[in-house]
């Protein structure tokens, strides 16, 4: 009987560290900056670089949990629907005498509580793609939004209420550090736990992780939870900062969303990605739209580039994911002419 | 009517890790049933697959009709009239009959340029007819039997005018009657001048049906003779090789009590009443034909599935699990059959595979603890002697057998009572199933109950204590594996109708 | 006694699904009745002309969507390219005024055509998911949409006499637009059911494998689907901008969603493979019905987004339970 020792320490790989896709988005990033600073003497400085994140962090606490949602191999299109319906309870409950605190748990509550449901659709009708399901609830999210405002805004927040999106901690926006706990949060979530863990199985292995033990369904009802809050947090700033709401708020964040976990190099075939891409997706692109907006470019130029980003990484990274798989075992008894 | 119409001469076919095929020979005449029989694992569904031209061989020549051919995808050997059945039948379910005959090859009406329905279905009728098959073309597929899509997939291969017929283990879903049909039309086919392998499992079906018959063995050809010059016993010992009995390291353990008994278990549609019990130390053999239920009942057991009715009993209490991660908490291991898609996570390192059903036990204060997860798979891996050089090393690059024991592995970080093995020796080499064996008496003689699931009866008689036998559904015998014979498991496990 | 009661069930289930789209036909019947009931307006010919006409786009596109979805597909793009095709005919009939209708039309569809094919290579070439092809797509071509027109509107007055025909102009006494949805009715009822490559594309979304297996040209199949959806979607721009008289950045925007509701309402599997003309055209009716007719009885246009959602969920939640029933009802079958 020989001995075989089996190594337990991952020998440090330039190769592996150098040759990810996060460190493209960081190039990217410093590329945007390097341009912006060009254009203009005032950008160069504290005020801007924490002040500018304010115009687009509101949607970018809807990028967390869509991350989660990807890896497991599902999307989501219903999040901006959900924005929308729980930012109207918010408003209206309050202009109907609900206190403002009471209002925006209220909010987080009808929030998570729609995550939820498209949560127990999916795993109580798994012949159903997610697709499908978050497409009709997103179709009856943003109607009962309708049914409950009509054409109408609503709002007069309190003064404070205003504090959510607009107001700072010393030189720090405050939507910046709750964005920064959010994201530490989902980051060791994802990256340090058990929860993560499993989450990458069933994205790469859905039925080999059930087989393991994992409780897949309690997973996807948790992750469908989390992306219900998050839709909830991104409802209360995203009123705060406008000062008003109305039914057809926040109309094409889910499309953006998703683009920018893509563009975070998360595969969209499920099981492979980190969430320091889309984060550094989303401040690159908003870096980049204020960059625009310096030399007076339309901001639909911004479309045109999320587009064509979009394409290219997911091109780029089937490559490399090809690339990375290819010296797989092929088995002599493929999967179609297996028997039971 | 004679001649040869295909001949493969010194077939070679490797997988990474597996030699799939070995300086293998076939020939095929014209009008002929040809039996192909040998264990799971033997090479067969490769070498079908090397005559589609689903694979193409390493080294080796294909001659047909005189001809040498080379076949590059499965259109290429479609082209010259090769036709495959599958027991899975790869159809289309949403479109009709009719259309799953002529796909591609519908014929316009002259004058109204649209696809003539109307003789399609005649035609489509017709060659039904012939098959002795009356149901309605234009139903869809989907909603068709099994025995009902092979008669398609049939009379597909007819309306391109095949001239060999592969037929993929075709009786196994069917009920005795159905069988009892495809053998008539398979003679038809044979009185037509069409040729047809014929691979099964059930040595009935080539008594009944071929003229000759082929061995495989451990990816080699053992032989090939006419059914009328070889017995029974003879083709069995062919099939299971002489060699073979030191394969088996089983050794006597004291065996304890009772560590779970099923109960008058039942789920509609797969299995009913099943009943049989397993004690610490010993080792259960559950078998039976391919598709009598044992891997449903043990689905049901681990909690994958859920039966109708019946009970399950660990250790004396009842067992009520509603998923797997209950009965791994309650300490019931599976190793599941298909270890590709339900075993492993291909793409993941050797450690997050070995852990992921006992995640909860490296938890330090919410986190994952991946020192000591690290260390405790590898610990576990070279106990059971996995062949890797790292615990970071991805399960896709292993060997069958290595995988296989990367799957037991992940059972034996927690406290398991009962192992259930399902197939375990399917797909890997010789030399891994005897480690795999090892394992396998190892983990008896450390007191846990050990249910094997297996279609091999030289695997089963080898390495059991005990048989249980399971026909449709139903469990047929129950025999200590000192009394049994190969001959009695096969007769408890064949459909009684065909015996007699 | 309750076994039976079961049995009974379904069976009525089964029978459901097989009398799929005579149940949709009842429902849109009982609906109507209950609108005729509440509103003597709604059964006029002059309304019912109306009705027509404001879903003739809605039907042209889903044919388009029918086909992509039968692939196994979707398309999330459409209401981008109807916004850019309309856009890019309006902006030039402003310029030329004197050119003739059909040119225009012809110039949308080429313009759709483009973006549809670049879909389609990005799908059946390169394996994007459809879902995220589209996805970028739609957003290039909202971009270039804004870029052409550099912000501004096309409105009434800027288009010619001719271009506004194209909406308001009658073929024998039909209203051009739903004369041009019949037509495509028509011509994609004949493609589907009556020639072999129809026929490949619901092969294709059945089974791709066994398409791969036997030699059916799937990646080109799926491409031609989007280049089609892509035309029909330039067609329906010209005729969207035509009809409202206003060509802007953001028009038809979350249109698509109305079209994939029709399909997935009119029994289009969303897996591929199954579906039918017919029920299409049933379930294009029907959301017509919702969208147009639920003013008439006093129920709030602002209502109808929720209504039309419930009933897609009600639509695909019975198509699965009576799928499992049917499923259920074999394995009873086997007697084991």
């Amino acid at each position: 009987m020989s001995e075989r020792r089996i190594e337990i320490d991952r020998p440090w790989s330039w190769r592996r560290f150098f040759l990810r896709w996060e460190w493209l988005l960081v190039l990217i990033f410093l590329g945007v900056n390097v341009v912006n600073s060009s254009l203009s003497e005032y950008y160069l400085n504290l005020d801007t670089f924490l002040g500018t994140p304010m115009s687009f962090l509101d949607k970018a606490f809807l990028v967390l949990p869509m991350t989660f949602v990807i890896i497991l191999g599902n999307i989501d299109i219903s999040v901006a629907s959900n924005v929308a319906l729980s930012a109207v309870v918010m408003a209206t409950s309050y202009n109907l005498g609900l206190p403002m605190p009471a209002a925006i748990i209220l909010c987080l509550l009808v929030s998570t509580a729609c995550g939820v449901v498209n949560g127990l659709l999916m795993t109580r009708f798994k012949e159903l793609s997610a697709v499908i399901v978050t497409l009709s609830t997103m179709i009856i999210y943003r109607g009962i939004a309708y049914m409950i405002l009509e054409n109408r805004a609503a709002g007069k927040f309190p003064e404070w209420f205003s504090f959510f999106g607009w107001g700072s901690v010393g030189p720090v926006p405050f939507i910046l550090i709750v964005f920064a706990v959010c994201a530490v949060f989902f980051s060791v979530l994802l990256h340090k736990t058990a929860f993560g863990r499993k989450v990458f199985g069933m994205g790469n292995n859905l039925m080999a992780s059930r087989y393991s033990g994992v409780r897949t369904d309690s997973i996807i009802l948790a992750v469908s939870a989390l992306t219900g809050l998050m839709a909830g947090f991104t409802a209360v700033f995203l009123s705060s900062r406008m000062g008003s709401t109305r039914p057809n708020v926040a109309v094409g964040y889910e499309l953006e969303v998703i683009a920018m976990v893509v563009l975070g190099g998360v595969s969209t075939s499920g099981g492979k990605g980190s969430l320091a891409g889309p984060i550094l997706a989303i401040f690159s692109v908003g870096f980049l739209n204020y960059g625009l907006g310096l030399v007076n470019v339309q901001a639909q130029i911004l479309l045109i580039i999320i587009g064509l980003l979009l394409i290219l990484s997911v091109l780029v990274l089937k490559v490399r994911f090809r690339g990375r798989h290819s010296h797989s075992a092929v088995q002599p008894d493929d999967v179609s002419i297996r028997r039971r | 009517m004679s001649g040869r119409i295909l001949e493969l001469n010194h077939i070679c076919k490797s997988f990474p890790g597996v030699r799939a095929l070995d300086d293998v020979r076939f020939d095929l005449e014209k009008g002929e049933i040809h039996a192909l029989i040998g264990e799971n694992g033997a090479g067969k569904s490769t070498f079908i697959k090397v005559i589609t031209g689903v694979h193409r061989p390493d080294s080796g020549e294909i001659v047909f009709d005189g001809r040498r051919v080379e076949m590059r995808t499965p259109l290429d050997s479609q082209k010259i009239g090769i036709a495959a059945i599958y027991q899975h039948v790869t159809c289309y379910p949403d479109l009709s009959v009719t259309e799953n005959i002529f796909i591609g090859h519908e014929t316009y009406h002259p004058f109204t340029r649209m696809i003539d329905w109307k003789s399609l279905h005649e035609k489509a009728e017709e060659l039904l007819d012939g098959l002795d098959a009356d149901f309605d073309p234009r139903t869809p597929m989907g909603t068709l039997s099994v025995a009902r899509q092979q008669m398609v997939e049939i009379a597909k291969a007819l309306s391109a005018n095949a001239r060999i017929i592969i037929m993929d283990e075709p009786t196994a879903p069917l009920t005795n009657r159905e069988s009892e049909d495809l053998y008539r039309i398979s003679e038809q086919l044979r009185d037509r001048g069409v040729s047809i392998i014929f691979i099964s499992h059930r040595l009935e079906d080539m008594y009944r049906l071929a003229s000759r018959v082929t061995v495989f063995r451990d990816s080699r050809w053992v032989g090939t003779w006419k059914l009328d010059e070889i017995s029974r016993d003879e083709l069995i010992t062919a099939m299971v090789g002489r060699s073979i009995t030191q394969l088996y390291p089983k050794k006597a353990v004291p065996i304890g009590k009772e560590a779970l008994r099923v109960e008058g278990l039942s789920r509609t549609g797969f299995f009913k009443d099943v009943s049989f019990s397993v004690r610490r130390g010993e080792i259960l053999a559950l078998t039976g034909l391919v598709g009598a239920g044992r891997t449903e009942v043990c689905e049901a057991i681990y909690g994958v599935t859920r039966a109708d009715s019946g009970k399950v009993i660990l250790d004396g209490e009842e067992l009520k699990v509603d998923g797997p991660d209950g009965a791994i908490e309650k300490g019931i291991g599976y190793l599941p059959e298909d270890r590709l898609r339900q075993g492993l996570i291909l793409e993941w390192e050797l450690v997050k595979n070995v852990t992921l059903p006992t995640l909860h036990k490296f938890r330090k204060r919410f986190l994952m603890d991946c020192k000591r997860e690290n260390l405790v798979a590898k610990d576990l891996l070279e106990r059971l002697e996995v062949k890797a050089p790292s615990v970071f090393s991805e399960a896709a690059t292993l060997s069958g057998g290595n995988q296989q024991k990367v799957i037991v592995a992940k059972l034996l970080n927690s406290d398991m009572k009962v192992i259930i093995l399902d197939e375990p020796t399917k797909g890997v080499d010789v030399g891994a199933k005897t480690a795999i064996f090892r394992i396998m008496t190892d983990l008896a003689a450390q007191g846990y109950g050990i249910i094997m699931v297996s279609s091999e009866m030289p695997e089963v008689l080898g390495m059991s204590d005990r048989i249980v036998v399971m026909r449709e559904g139903r469990v047929t015998a129950i025999m200590e594996t000192k009394d049994a014979t190969q001959e009695a498991i096969l007769g408890a496990a064949m459909a009684a109708e065909v015996m007699a | 006694m309750k076994a039976d009661a079961k049995l009974r069930a379904l069976r009525a289930m089964k029978a459901a699904e097989r009398y799929r789209e005579l149940g949709l036909l009842v429902f849109i019947v009982v609906l109507c009745a209950v609108i005729q009931v509440r509103n003597p307006g709604f059964l006029t010919i002059e309304n019912i002309a109306d009705l027509l006409a404001n879903t003739a786009i809605l039907g042209i596109l889903s044919v388009g969507m029918m086909m992509v979805i039968l692939t196994g597909g979707i398309d999330l793009s459409i209401g981008a390219t109807i916004a850019l095709s309309g856009m890019v005919s309006a902006l030039t009939v402003t310029a030329l005024p004197g050119i003739p209708p059909i040119v225009s039309i012809l110039e949308g569809m080429l313009v759709g055509l483009a973006v549809g094919s670049l879909i389609g290579i990005l799908v059946a070439r390169f394996d994007v998911l459809p879902i995220i092809a589209t996805l970028g797509i739609m957003n290039v071509v909202r971009g270039v949409t804004y870029l052409v027109s550099k912000g501004a509107w096309v409105s009434s007055y800027q288009m010619s006499e001719g271009f506004r025909s194209i909406s308001s102009g009658k073929i024998l006494g039909v209203n051009n637009l739903v004369a041009l949805a019949i037509v495509v009715y028509a011509a994609f009822g004949y493609f589907l059911n009556q020639t072999r490559m129809g026929r490949r594309v619901y092969a294709v979304g059945s089974n791709p494998e066994a398409a791969d297996v036997s030699g059916i040209p799937r990646r080109n199949i799926v491409a031609f689907v989007y280049a089609v959806m892509g035309a029909l979607s330039g067609l329906a721009g010209v005729l969207w901008v035509s009809k409202f008289a206003s060509a802007q950045g953001d028009t038809a925007g979350g249109y698509e969603m109305n079209v994939i509701a029709a399909a997935v309402l009119g029994g289009v599997s969303i897996a591929g493979g199954s579906g039918k003309v017919s029920g299409l055209f049933l379930g294009t009716i029907l959301l017509g019905i919702l969208n147009n007719a639920l003013p008439l009885v006093n129920v709030s246009p602002f209502w109808q987004q929720a209504i039309q959602g419930l009933i897609i969920l009600a639509a695909i939640l019975t198509n699965v339970l009576v799928k499992r029933s049917g499923q259920h009802q074999a394995l009873r079958k086997r007697a084991i």
